[in-house]
Parts: structure tokens; C-alpha cells; sequence
């Protein structure tokens, strides 16, 4: 298969993702279309380092999962911190830190 | 035979994704992120990344999903949470202008080599071998920031999901501070003398919690050290 397939695949994947972080509400499911969002990046940045023949691109990949990974755990986190406060699971209703 | 393959593992991703985002229930959408997962890892090795294909499945498909799964069945919430008004319309509307803006860059732009199959396979490409030796070498810096960065995450989770004292009223501490506890049973408070033994006796409702005593001058109570408190 060509690359330009592979890239189209990460640029639906992507639109996907950001199509959802933009819809839904619940923070456990923006942080799930951020994950979205990041792989589509990765399965661009691996199709790019196929393009190349050079594995610079996957190193990069591994890295962005590293940071996919530290994003997820903070995120969490937070989320379990929003629960604990018996606040609203809902990202358009906790706006405190709005000006 | 790749092609079959692409589109199968294609057809997948993009089914997860669009699961992802489009189930009500949070944990189906776990669930549609798993399977995703696992089909974008098919795409990498389609791509000879071993490597980068594993460590997905391990590391997302494994590790993270079972965060996200636990974090799911705490929290709950199958509630109908989509946004309202205008961004309801707007979002996908976004979405779709921007991937058709990208499809067209991408497949429009004509450049050689996004319309070939890539460079010739060398073989060990993509093995652990070969990205270890780039970790070890070329990138050494960023894999030391990555793994200071895992431990930066990993304290900033315990610091914010942990259970601060104040934020919410602890029905269950009085209950688990008068617990009748046989004498000298090894907790660490007693060890460091800090304790003294609570007497055999069913606990009355106005006797004073051995833990609270110390904790009303401020300083954290070795007592109440379960409770994490500031």
C-alpha cells in the first residue's frame, strides 16, 4: 500500500478525535479522543519513517506514547480528584478557573 | 495480501474511533479505544514497526486501558453527556472540514513519495534491536527526559487523586478510629510510642477517638495516617 493511504487513515482518525473532544462532555471520553488524537499522529509519524526507511520516526512515536501515557495518568488523576469532590463529571460545568 | 490487510486493520481503527466517540457509556467507549488500539498496531506492523506495534498493545492496549477501565468502573457514569447548542453542529462540522482539508493536502500535493510504497526493506528494520541502539545513542537525552517525565506523572497522579483532608466530610473515621482494637497489635503507631493502646471495651459514642486528640493541634496524627491528610 502506498503511504498517502496510511496518512489518510491517521487524518480521518484524527478529524475523529477532535470532532469528539469538541462533542462530548465527559472528561474520561475527551481524554479517550485525545489518546484519538495522538495515535493518529503516531500512525503518521511511523508511516513517515517507512517513507524514509529511517527509524527516527518511530523513536518519536515511542516517545509521544511515553507522553500519551504521562497525559493519561494526570488526566485521571484529576478526574478521580473531580469525583472525590463530588463535583459535576462534566467539563462544561466545572468553569471555576474561567476569568 | 497488504492490502487486504490495511483495509481490514484500516476499517477497524477507524470503526474504534468512531465507537470511541460515539457510545454513551464510557466504558464502551474503553472498550472501542482497546479495539482501536489493537488494529492500529496491525497498521504498524503493516508498516515494519515491530517494535512500536508491541509496545502498543503492551503499554496502551494493556496498561493503560486497565487505568482507564478501573477509573471508569470508580467514577461511573453511563449518563448522556454530549455538548449542547451550536458546538453540537459545529464540532463535526469542524471535523469534517478539516479532514477533507487534509486529505486533499496530503493526497493533492503530488509528492513522490507520500504515492510510493517507501524505501527499500532493510532488514532489521524497526526491531527492538535497532530502536534500542537509537535510544541508547543518537536519542540518549530524550529517553532520559521521557523516563523523568513518567516519574514527574507518576507523583503529580498520587499527589492529585489521593485523599485530602478537608474536601469532604469522612463519615467512616470516627467508625474506624473507635474500631476495637486488641492492645499492642503492631500498628506503627504503637511502635513508636505515639499511641497508647485502646482498651478492650466497645467504643461509646462520647469517648474521645485516641487519633483526633493529637490531630486538633495541627500537626498530622500518626493515627490517622490512612487518610493521607495535608
Amino acid at each position: 500500500m502506498n503511504i498517502g493511504w496510511y496518512l489518510t487513515v491517521s487524518a480521518i482518525i484524527f478529524c475523529i478525535g477532535a470532532g469528539g473532544v469538541l462533542v462530548r462532555r465527559n472528561p474520561l471520553v475527551i481524554l479517550l479522543c485525545l489518546e484519538l488524537m495522538l495515535n493518529a499522529a503516531n500512525l503518521a509519524l511511523v508511516a513517515f519513517a517507512r517513507m524514509w526507511g529511517n527509524e527516527d520516526g518511530q523513536v518519536f512515536a515511542l516517545i509521544v506514547m511515553v507522553v500519551a501515557a504521562c497525559e493519561v495518568t494526570v488526566g485521571l488523576g484529576l478526574v478521580v480528584a473531580i469525583y472525590r469532590r463530588r463535583l459535576p463529571i462534566d467539563v462544561d460545568e466545572l468553569n471555576e478557573l474561567q476569568g | 495480501m497488504s492490502a487486504v490487510l490495511f483495509f481490514i486493520a484500516a476499517i477497524g481503527a477507524i470503526t474504534g474511533a468512531f465507537g470511541v466517540v460515539l457510545l454513551r457509556n464510557p466504558f464502551y467507549s474503553v472498550l472501542a479505544l482497546a479495539f482501536h488500539l489493537v488494529s492500529l498496531a496491525a497498521l504498524f506492523l503493516l508498516l515494519r514497526a515491530e517494535f512500536v506495534a508491541a509496545a502498543q498493545v503492551i503499554v496502551y492496549a494493556g496498561a493503560v486501558m486497565v487505568l482507564y477501565v478501573f477509573v471508569v468502573a470508580y467514577v461511573g457514569g453511563g449518563e448522556q453527556l454530549t455538548t449542547r447548542g451550536a458546538l453540537r453542529v459545529l464540532g463535526p462540522l469542524f471535523a469534517l472540514a478539516l479532514a477533507i482539508e487534509l486529505c486533499i493536502a496530503m493526497l493533492g500535493a503530488g509528492l513522490k513519495g507520500v504515492n510510493s510504497r517507501g524505501a527499500a526493506y532493510v532488514p532489521g528494520f524497526g526491531t527492538p534491536g535497532s530502536i534500542g541502539k537509537l535510544f541508547l545513542t543518537k536519542f540518549l537525552f530524550p529517553f532520559e527526559v521521557a523516563s523523568i517525565l513518567l516519574l514527574v506523572a507518576a507523583v503529580g497522579a498520587v499527589v492529585l487523586a489521593r485523599r485530602r483532608r478537608g474536601l469532604e466530610p469522612d463519615e467512616q473515621l470516627e467508625v474506624r478510629l473507635d474500631a476495637p482494637r486488641p492492645a499492642w497489635t503492631g500498628t506503627m503507631a504503637e511502635a513508636g510510642g505515639l499511641r497508647l493502646p485502646i482498651p478492650e471495651q466497645p467504643p461509646t459514642t462520647d469517648a474521645e477517638p485516641v487519633g483526633s486528640a493529637t490531630a486538633s493541634d495541627g500537626a498530622p496524627s500518626p493515627g490517622s495516617e490512612h487518610e493521607g491528610g495535608w
